[in-house]
């Protein structure tokens, strides 16, 4: 005879003892797995810390923060000062804001506004597999493309230089920040845009005074994330910025930035436990540092700013 | 002297066809629509209604997929001959969902003026004022001009809508069910309104509430399935309507 529905689920509920273990085990394999990764992220940041004390019983943190010129290198009389590793830094970032603003939030609100389904459907997707191709490609793209071009416009431009990396370095973020200022944009409800357009505003207006304010918190933690991704930026600037740590906002010269810093004195033979050794961390640490502010400050803005409907 | 046939049409529509793909939603549409008058829109969900008032603007050309065949004049002039902006700064629109824009109770009504580049402080000033006072509304604002819009309640949101479509001085007002999402109270406010807003306005107004439509309009025109069964005085339609089907809408039969 066949068993009614609630039997055969009173059958199966007896059966199921052997998954209750399984229901009780499972919530703390989950948070064993969170937890390993809280507990990698501290023992790393824990190592960056201890090796940057380190460093400071070797120079003075006085020195570090005010010093206007960094020669790790001149054997006798190094100088730490960070200065000008910073200023590469947000030199290349700056050029790299100035390409991926305009060109990311000009592209967000055309696929936000403009753009047909069909082009949207298609455009979308082009802009994720750009985010995700490696940088080590457009370290070359700016070594052997872009850094050749700009020598037909400015012909004493040096080989390393911080403008090509820096624009390419923002051309790299674009993606990103046109697709999150997209989808901030596309949080707006369309009964804004009708009830701006009902006013007789033309499209423009409706994107330029409608949509973009009613997006800002969005639009804004989209950049500053691209910020903080221009500021850890590593390969691109490595292999095409070169090594020269100046003071100073001169995109036409070789410059050097914290990260290739790292990556100059890790692949050199610096040896452990020398001052240099612990230089690399210290400059990590200042570098956890503003990135560490700057994704703090896109998630606050974005908390505290968020338009709500 | 016979009143009706002194006003002059502001809209004449003569054989209107729209279609989303392949649906059919307005079929062969003629109709004259009168001057400072309310005329209300009634007729079953998916009669096309909305569809219609929102030809007036050419709001519908939003939808990709429309297409149209015949002719709407506005004021002796074909639509799609007109600037899409200035139709649309001419007739306002108030939706069936209060939508006031994220910023102050101010700048909603400024927000229109200022895209046509009225800038100066004081004339903006005047218009705030005057539309609010219009739309019934500056009683209750005057004191918070400068708090966000979203602060007001839903009633005052869609006279705040109404006031922000007055700020442009239109001619024509469309609403699309603006008194759906309201209580009761609310709604009697905003029929008032629209009362008082005859003396000046066209109004064009899309009722699911008989009653309402009785109260406030002076035309009613029946939509069943894209086509337009009746169009009359209000009153006439009411007591006495020369089609069975409108009989039976207005009676409660079906829809
Ligand atoms: N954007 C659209 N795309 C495709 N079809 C649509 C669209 N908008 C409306 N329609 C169709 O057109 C017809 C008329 O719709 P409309 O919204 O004008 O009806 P309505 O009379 O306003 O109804 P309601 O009283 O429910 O608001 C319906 O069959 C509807 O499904
Ligand atoms: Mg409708």
């Amino acid at each position: 005879m066949k068993a009614t529905i609630r039997e055969r689920i009173k059958q199966n509920k007896s059966k199921r003892s052997s998954q209750n273990k399984i229901e009780k085990i499972m919530p703390m394999v989950f948070l064993l797995m969170a937890s390993i990764s809280i507990l990698v992220t501290a023992g790393i940041v824990f190592t960056l810390f201890r090796e940057t004390v380190l460093f400071f019983s070797h120079v003075s943190f006085i020195n570090f923060i005010t010093g206007t010129e960094w020669y790790p290198f001149f054997g006798n009389d190094p100088s730490y000062g960070i200065w000008p590793l910073l200023s590469g830094t947000f030199t290349i970032a700056a050029i790299a804001m100035m390409v991926a603003i305009p060109i990311g939030l000009a592209a967000a609100i055309y696929l936000s506004e403009y753009a047909s389904d069909r082009n949207r459907k298609v455009l979308k997707p082009v802009l994720e597999v750009l985010a995700g191709v490696p940088t080590v490609v457009y370290g070359l793209f700016a070594l052997t493309f872009v850094t050749p071009l700009l020598q037909t416009f400015i012909p004493d431009l040096p080989i390393f230089n911080a403008l090509s990396p820096g624009i390419v370095v923002g051309i790299m973020i674009i993606p990103q920040i046109a697709s999150l200022s997209q989808e901030a944009m596309n949080a707006v409800p369309q009964s804004m845009r009708d009830g701006a357009l009902a006013l007789g505003a033309t499209r423009l207006e409706v994107a330029l005074k409608i949509v973009i304010p009613g997006s800002f918190s969005g639009i804004v933690s989209s950049l500053v994330l691209g910020l903080s991704r221009a500021i850890g930026e590593t390969m691109i600037v490595s292999t095409a910025a070169g090594s020269t740590p100046n003071l100073g906002f001169t995109p036409t010269e070789s410059i050097q930035t914290m990260t290739s810093y790292i990556v100059q004195v890790s692949m050199g033979d610096a040896t452990f436990g020398s001052t240099i050794y612990y230089s690399i961390y210290a400059v990590g640490m200042t570098l956890f540092l503003f990135t560490l502010t700057m994704n703090i400050l896109a998630n606050h803005i974005s908390r505290r700013y968020r338009e709500v409907y | 002297m016979n009143k009706e046939e002194n006003k002059q049409s502001v809209y004449s529509v003569k054989d209107f066809n729209l279609w989303y793909g392949e649906t059919h939603a307005l079929k062969d549409i003629s109709i004259e629509i009168p001057e400072k008058e309310v005329v209300a829109i009634i007729g079953p969900s998916g009669c096309g209604k909305s569809t219609f008032i929102k030809t007036l603007n050419r709001m519908v050309e939003l939808v990709p997929s429309v297409k149209t065949k015949g002719s709407i004049n506005y004021e002796g002039k074909d639509i799609k001959k007109t600037k899409v902006e200035s139709l649309r700064t001419e007739v306002g629109m108030v939706f069936q969902k209060p939508n006031p824009f994220p910023k102050s109770i101010y700048d909603n009504i400024a927000y229109g003026p200022r895209i046509h580049g009225i800038k100066d402080k004081k004339t903006l000033d005047e218009v705030v004022e005057k539309s609010l006072k219009g739309a019934a509304l500056w009683e209750e604002v005057k004191d918070r001009l400068n708090e966000n819009a979203f602060g007001l309640s839903g009633g005052q949101q869609q006279r705040l809508c109404i006031a922000r479509a007055l700020a442009v001085e239109p001619e024509v007002i469309l609403m699309d069910e603006p008194t759906s999402a309201l209580d009761p109270l609310s709604t009697a406010k905003v029929e008032d309104l629209i009362h008082e807003l005859k003396k000046n306005y066209s109004i064009i107004i899309v009722t699911h509430n008989m009653q309402q439509a009785a109260r406030i309009s002076d035309k009613t025109a029946f939509f069943l399935d894209g086509e337009i069964i009746e169009f009359d005085a209000t009153e006439k339609m009411y007591s006495n309507p020369r089609d069975k089907r409108t009989d039976d809408y207005i009676s409660g039969k079906f829809g």
